[in-house]
């Protein structure tokens, strides 16, 4: 599993030879327009990056939710999320809001089993809103965080549309008294960052610090030391929309 | 028909009131969307579930029939027709003008429209989208280049290597349209290639189905007759193509339906929501069965006038087409979870319903008016009418 996020990635890599090819029929040479594959140290899991420093191909960031852990009725991670990114604004319609994460409840068909969970951008090793994204404003950072580049987003929305978790949302609104430390913008796409910012620091995205339970944990999928490592290799967990073999950041146990 | 006969000055006159009504909606529609930049997308009825709502459809439409309506050009030039030949500068007009109307409706819906050079110099080319960049510019270019073959007779000789390049190079930007959907890996309603063909043909009928009413427009207005030779072939041809997607249409929903995970989604659009009967009576019935009536009963099928109102009824069945196919395959939840029943704050697991505000509308209709706009002022300025030489035509054995 560990290797899959720094594979390239072939169905993408067969698209880019496609397109390239029909670029040819018209142009000599077309370069992508973003190149954000880095090469650096590997940072431990729990380090602050170097300013300056590139983020490391050879750590995965991810979360492992534990959906036996989470209470109905908890709203604690969402709270934490918005409040630390600055999602505040309330449309009359609340399918206009964002919502970077969001509590769904579940119904097994089968035996009326009903479970709650955390979704939130699966942050995928293969994700289809870098794929189909036309500016490239869509990325995966070398560590694996998928993020939208505010400066190059066009608002087309195609990464909506492609994402299989419904993860992504449009900020159909002016924004006042944002997070210094998290820009966003009208007319962009914004997803869940994992925090980014607060990694970059050696410091744990908000819901994972908010929930009460202690029903989320972060850290270094690459890194087989690390407790999110070990907790994966010993319980059985599951991929969201695992069939789409995207190989998500994001692990669920008790699903 | 007699109606659109009239001496020049009066014909002076209409031109200037058709261009100012045209410039007016097409005004209208850019002020719409300065009006959603300023405000943002709230004032529209898009949202986080519906993502891309009737600007989008209009677009589309638009940009499907400016590649289909060049069809008639190909015809002449690429497979040597002489009947279609004569209309290929008509043909080139109104693809220009009508991807003209399609990628001003796409392109002022973007979040950050103001953004149109960065989607021009940051092109990713894993996607459709970032192809795009490529196959519209050279689409105009090569056009533009069609006509002049065209319509510069010492150029004449390089028409039929201009109009093949110009049809290969539709195929493959409609392709790029389908695949804008075929592309989309989690989407009940999307995510198979027989979307990019599919769109090829749906471009053949619904750009035929536009150049017969305007040809018809043309000759009314000049006061002269569409000769019926013309008239015979075309409405068979048109036929032809709206049984195409018809019968494509019967593939992907029966591929669909075939498959267990998907039953639940045909059952939603060609059953059980809003988007059922706009299917079947807008698509199926207005859209295809019926045309299809009037271009074969003997009743009809020799009138201009029916063969006209079965164009347009294509038309109206392209708009539910693509209104079932977009907006219905967005209503429909992501089966995020298969085998759970879902709930959410975000409409997870939840058929949704989408209204257009009117904002979405004008800016729709902006299109629209470019797109007949540009066609006014081009056939006013240059020679579009097409003129047959008949007795050729019927030597030829009328093809």
């Amino acid at each position: 599993m560990s290797d899959q996020g720094t594979k390239l990635n072939p169905r993408r890599s067969f698209i880019a030879a496609a397109g390239a090819g029909v670029a040819g029929l018209g142009f000599t040479v077309i370069a992508p327009g973003l190149h954000l594959m880095a090469v650096g140290e590997a940072n431990a899991a729990t380090e602050a990056r170097k300013v300056g420093s590139a983020a490391s191909p050879a750590v995965r960031w991810g979360l492992l939710i534990d959906a036996n852990k989470c209470a109905p009725g908890c709203t604690k991670c969402i709270d934490a999320c918005h409040t630390e990114n600055g999602v505040s604004e309330k449309l009359p319609d609340p399918r206009q809001n964002s919502q970077w994460i969001r509590k769904i409840e579940l119904v097994d068909r089968r035996n009326g089993r009903v479970t709650q969970l955390p979704m939130m951008c699966q942050h995928c090793a293969n994700p289809p809103c870098v794929d189909v994204c036309p500016t490239g404003a869509s990325m995966k950072r070398a560590d694996g965080i998928v993020l939208v580049d505010r400066h190059t987003c066009i608002g087309c929305r195609y990464c909506m549309m492609a994402c299989p978790y419904k993860a992504r949302s449009f900020v159909h609104t002016p924004l006042h008294d944002q997070n210094p430390e998290v820009p966003r913008g009208q007319g962009c796409v914004e997803s869940c960052t994992l925090c980014v910012h607060r990694v970059d620091k050696g410091q744990q995205p908000a819901c994972v610090e908010s929930c009460p339970a202690g029903a989320m944990m972060f850290g270094d999928l690459n890194d087989p030391g690390s407790d999110i490592a070990k907790r994966i290799a010993s319980v059985p967990t599951t991929q969201v929309r695992a069939d789409l073999r995207l190989n998500p950041g994001v692990r669920y146990q008790g699903l | 028909m007699s109606m659109f006969t009239s001496n020049p000055s009066q014909q002076e006159s209409r031109f200037y009131l058709l261009a100012a009504i045209g410039g007016l909606v097409s005004a209208i529609g850019v002020a719409a969307a300065l009006y959603m930049e300023h405000e943002g997308h709230v004032v529209t009825g898009m949202n986080n579930q519906f993502v891309w709502g009737l600007p989008h459809v209009v677009s589309i439409f638009l940009i499907i029939t400016a590649s289909g309506v060049l069809n008639v050009a190909s015809m002449g030039s690429v497979f040597g027709r002489a009947l279609y030949k004569s209309r290929a500068p008509l043909s080139g007009l109104l693809g220009i003008a009508m991807m003209t109307g399609g990628l001003a409706v796409i392109m002022l819906d973007l979040g950050r429209a103001d953004r149109g050079i960065v989607a021009a110099t940051h092109v990713n080319l894993t996607s459709v989208f970032g192809w795009n960049m490529i196959l519209y510019p050279v689409f105009y270019g090569l056009v533009a280049v069609y006509l002049w073959t065209l319509m510069e007779r010492r150029m004449n000789p390089y028409s039929k290597a201009a109009g093949l390049a110009t049809f290969v190079w539709r195929v493959i930007l409609t392709s790029g349209t389908g695949s804008i959907f075929a592309f989309l890996v989690a989407r009940q309603a999307y995510g198979t290639a027989l979307l990019a063909p599919m769109f090829i043909v749906m471009s053949f009928a619904w750009g035929l189905a536009i150049f017969i009413p305007v040809q018809a427009g043309m000759y009314a207005s000049s006061g002269e007759k569409l000769p019926p030779l013309v008239h015979q072939r075309m409405k068979n041809l048109l036929a032809t193509f709206i049984a195409a997607v018809l019968y494509l249409t019967a593939v992907l929903h029966l591929a669909n339906a075939y498959f267990a995970k998907n039953i639940a989604f045909e059952t939603f659009i060609l059953f059980d929501s809003e988007f059922a009967g706009m299917f079947w009576i807008g698509q199926v019935l207005v859209g295809s069965l019926l045309p299809l009536a009037l271009l074969f009963h003997p009743a009809t099928s020799t009138r201009t006038l029916w063969v006209n109102v079965a164009a347009l009824l294509v038309i109206v069945g392209a708009y539910f087409h693509l209104y079932v196919f977009i907006i219905g395959g967005q209503a429909f939840p992501l089966d995020i979870f298969p085998g759970y029943d879902v709930k959410s704050s975000f409409m997870d697991g939840a058929v949704d319903h989408y209204t257009a505000s009117l904002p979405e509308i004008l800016l729709s209709l902006g299109g629209l008016g470019i797109a007949f706009t540009i066609t006014l002022i081009g056939v006013r300025a240059l020679t579009f009418l097409p003129h047959d030489d008949l007795a050729k035509l019927e030597a030829a054995g009328a093809d």
